[in-house]
């Protein structure tokens, strides 16, 4: 039986997607059967930052309205054997997501996969709920800005008290995953630090995922950072944290401002 | 040494203290919307005891102010007995 996971944050724009396509394909790449589930319907970015775009047929929605069975929609990522993607419509609306039919569908995907990582739609209506609603865990996605920490506050209430494991007394495990940071910024008292950041979310560090051009070249790319990035320091955070999701111990490296001055004094992050 | 200029006291604390009362604040509201759902719950109960009342013609309005907030609570008290058959008070 699979593992459900929601990559969540409440504010859009962190880097949920990014997330999701990296850690799935990271997960996948240790030989884990994985789906990554695109439901932010009505938007649908995650087969664009994994470059199947062209691809997509059907979707989650055709799925959950029982149009076609599952195997009809899913698509296998051609670089890694144990990957598969499960898209999001673009054409229909959030109403047309059932909570029966997401149930029958994440059910389904459990039995099938090993991981099942579902990228969560940005706010907290229906769509962000539903996401959650059959999650087992949930990485909170954050960046160390103002109102990221503000909204991931509030995702860490409604991750307590919405998904069926909690109303049927269990409890989530949650992983914070800080992106976007900077280290040279921390260094000049410009940008939140990793403290600041978890006094307010004390939940386990999943991994803190440095600000990178890496990233933007990937989604360009269509193929998630850890498939086409594998040497850069943003692809081996999110193999530290996938390795972290299994339950293995990896320090935790918190991205040091050495290099990122370096880099910044060969003019790197304006490349 | 670093070849970058530094700011004296960069802008990371401002959003850190920013960030607390944000989240006091943020915090209060959640008491103050538990509070009203208490309050509520309690005066509904408390006039029941003694009239009928019609559940839809019932508001309760916080206005909140600076320093004081003023409740206002509408109810509409049904004529004729209360259900145990005690006197009814408008």
């Amino acid at each position: 039986m699979g593992k459900v996971i929601v990559v969540t944050s409440g504010k859009g724009g962190v880097g949920k997607t990014t997330s999701t396509a990296a850690l799935g394909a990271a997960l996948a790449r240790g030989g884990q059967k994985v789906v990554v589930v695109d439901f932010d319907v009505g938007l649908r970015n995650l087969d664009l930052v994994m470059g199947a775009e062209r691809r997509v047929v059907f979707d989650l929605t055709d799925v959950v309205q029982d149009r076609v069975k599952l195997p009809e929609a899913l698509l296998h990522d051609g670089r890694l054997d144990t990957l598969y993607l499960l898209p999001a419509s673009r054409t229909r609306g959030k109403e047309a997501l059932t909570e029966e039919g997401v149930a029958r569908v994440i059910s389904e995907l459990r039995d099938q996969f090993d991981w099942v990582v579902c990228d969560s739609p940005a706010g907290i209506e229906r769509g962000a709920m539903l996401a959650m609603r059959f999650a087992d865990e949930a990485v909170i996605v954050v960046n160390p800005e103002i109102s990221s920490v503000r909204d991931s506050s509030r995702m860490l209430g409604l991750v307590d008290s919405k998904p069926l494991k909690v109303e049927k007394g269990g409890r989530l495990d949650k992983h914070l995953l800080i992106t976007r940071f900077d280290p040279v910024r921390v260094a000049c008292g410009e940008m939140l630090s990793v403290d600041d950041v978890r006094e307010v979310l004390p939940i386990p560090l999943l991994g803190i995922i440095p600000e990178s051009e890496e990233v933007l070249r990937a989604s360009n790319l269509g193929a998630p950072i850890t498939v086409c990035g594998r040497e850069s320091a943003v692809s081996r955070a999110y193999v530290d944290a996938a390795r972290r999701i299994k339950g293995d111990w990896v320090e935790m490296t918190v991205p040091s401002k050495d290099k990122g001055l370096f880099m910044k004094l060969l003019g790197g992050r304006a490349a | 040494m670093s070849l970058i200029p530094r700011t004296p006291v960069g802008s990371a604390p401002i959003a850190r203290a920013r960030l607390q009362s944000l989240l006091e604040h943020d915090r209060s509201l959640v008491s103050h919307a538990d509070l009203l759902s208490v309050l509520r719950e309690e005066i509904f109960a408390l006039i029941e005891r003694h009239a009928a009342i019609d559940a839809n013609k019932v508001q309760f309005m916080v206005v909140r102010g600076t320093t004081a907030s003023t409740l206002t609570v509408d109810i509409q008290v049904r004529h004729g007995r209360a259900p145990h058959g005690g006197p009814v008070r408008a």
